[in-house]
């Protein structure tokens, strides 16, 4: 069952993040790179709501983010216009013009809205996620370093994690993206550098807590290395905590890539994002006529951030009650 | 309690120390200096740049002497309140900073202004009776609000109130004297989010007391509800809401990077990002300190009230 998942995860995340992130590299592959992700999220959105049926509120949250990820994984297959290619300026949500339906209008380059809406949930999704996962890898690593083997190690780690967190989040963001050039790997590592300590405190207290215990005397007493005490003993004894924490993220990172594309620190221009078109519509459309433009990419966003939070909300209360 | 927070503020100049260190590294590095040098001589970008112009720059500037001499020097400038001068504006950099911090300091008031009572107020009423409608409606929405990006909030509240409906203007650039209207959106925007967030948060600690034993006897010994929560309740359950607001203030100087660039008011995150992309360094640097100053102050604050509130702590 759990490796189940983890092959699904991995059906879906790698043809996404390689669609995403290496396109031009992969030619005449990337038309069916992602047809075998379609089935695996029909799959999880099943497993998922089945293990979470007990939670109405996570069942939504669920929805929510398993209707963005099969929009990710559709869109090259779905009937909808070039994102990226101008055909009329400016047509209300529901117009016709040069004989072509715009659902939900066009922007002010001509853009269909409704195409850059479902293929902007892609680089949203896979950066971050990625930058999540990177996060989370860096801080559970740190955190059991200093949680497990304490004294120097704990002193060294948990300073570095202090200096880092007396950073305002979006100072920080803004001084490694100046420092390093725009683009989605460095979001991951300014990510990283925002997220990571939060993530060392919570694994360092948990790992903390957990040392005493006696499964971990046990497996000292046998003679296992602290590295696979670390990995096997106590990392899978702290998971419930991190699951929850690791869904809230998944919407902090996501506000944040947001954020940080509308101040035109994050990904560059022209594919489509949410960040990216409140900002063009934000200069270029600031007016009742045209407020479509704005609604919809906020919208979007905010549903996904939803789903996200909700999951999270809806764990903890099944955690709870338990 | 003195001695918890002596050695919180010992540990804090620490951490302040290290961070001007790497702060001045970061400023030092050859992204950062390059363009510096294309702002203050005048050029189209780095690529226009040639090799002997910068040399011959960082020659001027004295920036080719090793890194821990300047480095010393720097913070002796600093520590005598030298901040340096704005290429972009050409000020000094203490007089920016001083106007841009009070615009910021009037948002950042009437937000704790409206924050404080409003979500305090919800969060106890919702963990009051848990599970109750009230609770419900209470807890949906600040799920719902907290959901929301900020940048999104900002476009949803302009679309309603300033394109829709006209009551307020859409930028808050106050080009033409200081008028409260203006100031509506940003701080609409950012109390939407923060009042959601402590809603949660006093909510979650006000269940946790009220499902507590002593709560239960106070109810058994047959004392008026009023009382119970007023007295018995609100105390322990106040404690992190009330940590958590002098965190916000750390919360804050982020929040207010993107509400005062989408809403164009002159504040102090409007003034750093504005830094940060024009290559105005010494702004930057200064406003950095500035921030980074707030943050371990706001810390220090939050570990205090957390002392001085919780008798648990204090005692041991």
């Amino acid at each position: 069952m759990k490796a189940g998942i983890a092959l699904l995860l991995a059906l879906i995340w790698l043809p996404l993040a390689g669609y995403v992130m290496f396109r031009p590299a992969l030619g005449a592959l990337a038309p069916y790179l992602l047809l075998p992700s379609i089935p695996a999220v029909i799959l999880l959105y099943g497993i998922a709501v089945r293990s979470w049926r007990e939670s109405r509120v996570a069942v939504f949250g669920v929805t929510l983010v398993c209707f963005w990820l099969l929009m990710a994984v559709t869109a090259p297959y779905l009937p909808l216009l070039d994102p990226n290619k101008p055909i009329a300026p400016f047509v209300a949500p529901g117009g016709i013009k040069h004989g072509v339906l715009f659902l939900l209008g066009s922007d002010m380059r001509g853009r269909d809205v409704l195409s850059r809406t479902l293929w902007g949930c892609q680089r949203v999704l896979v950066w971050g996620i990625t930058a999540t996962s990177v996060a989370y890898v860096v801080g559970a690593g740190f955190g059991l370093i200093a949680g497990y083997l304490g004294g120097w190690w704990d002193e060294f780690v948990s300073f570095a994690g202090n200096v880092l967190l007396s950073f305002p989040v979006m100072l920080l963001f803004i001084l490694v993206l100046n420092l390093l050039g725009q683009s989605g790997f460095n979001i991951i590592i300014a990510v990283t550098c925002s997220s990571a300590p939060v993530i060392m405190r919570i694994v360092r207290g948990l790992a903390l807590d957990a040392r005493s215990r006696d499964y971990i005397l046990a497996a000292q007493t046998r003679g296992e290395h602290p590295l696979w005490i670390m990995w096997v003993e106590l990392l899978p004894n702290v998971r419930g905590p991190l699951i929850i924490d690791a869904c809230l993220r998944l919407g902090y990172t996501t506000v944040a890539i947001t954020t940080l594309t509308f101040l035109g620190l994050g990904l560059q221009p022209p594919d489509p994002d949410w960040g990216l078109m409140i900002k063009e519509a934000a200069t270029a459309a600031l007016l009742w006529k045209y407020s479509y433009m704005l609604i919809v990419p906020a919208v979007s966003v905010s549903s996904l951030i939803l789903g996200f939070n909700l999951i999270a909300d809806g764990t903890r209360e099944m955690s709870l009650r338990d | 309690m003195r001695n918890l927070v002596v050695r919180r503020a010992i540990q804090m100049l620490l951490i302040m120390l290290t961070v001007s260190l790497l702060l001045f590294a970061i400023f030092d590095s050859d992204q950062f200096r390059e363009k510096a040098a294309v702002a203050e001589l005048g050029g189209f970008g780095i690529a226009t740049l040639s090799a002997d112009d910068y040399h011959e720059w960082l020659q001027k500037k004295g920036l080719n002497e090793p890194f821990l001499a300047r480095y010393a020097q720097w913070l002796k400038a600093v520590a005598h309140g030298d901040l340096g001068r704005s290429v972009e504006k050409d000020v000094a950099v203490a007089t920016l900073l001083k106007e841009s911090l009070a615009n910021t300091a009037i948002l950042a008031f009437f937000v704790l202004l409206g924050l404080i009572p409003i979500a305090l107020t919800l969060g106890v009423l919702a963990g009051m009776n848990e599970g109750s409608r009230l609770d419900r409606v209470i807890s949906v929405a600040a799920v719902i609000t907290t959901s929301i990006p900020q940048i999104a909030t900002a476009v949803l509240l302009t679309v309603i109130l300033a394109l829709g409906l006209g009551w307020v203007p859409a930028k808050s650039a106050m080009t033409d004297g200081w008028s409260f209207r203006p100031l509506v959106l940003p701080l609409l925007t950012l109390l939407l989010y923060d009042i959601g967030y402590l809603v949660r948060m006093t909510r979650a600690a006000m269940t946790e007391v009220m499902a507590s034993q002593y709560i239960r006897t106070a109810v058994l010994k047959g004392l008026p509800p009023w009382r119970v929560i007023m007295k018995h309740a609100l105390r322990n359950a106040l404690v992190v809401p009330v940590t958590l607001i002098f965190l916000e203030l750390n919360g804050l100087l982020s929040q207010v990077v993107v509400v005062e660039v989408f809403f164009q008011y002159a504040g102090f995150g409007r003034m750093l990002f504005d830094a940060a992309n024009f290559g105005d360094i010494q702004v930057l640097q200064a406003a950095t300190l500035v921030a980074i100053a707030v943050a371990v102050v706001s810390q220090l604050l939050s570990d205090a009230a957390y002392t001085f509130l919780n008798p648990r702590v204090r005692f041991k």
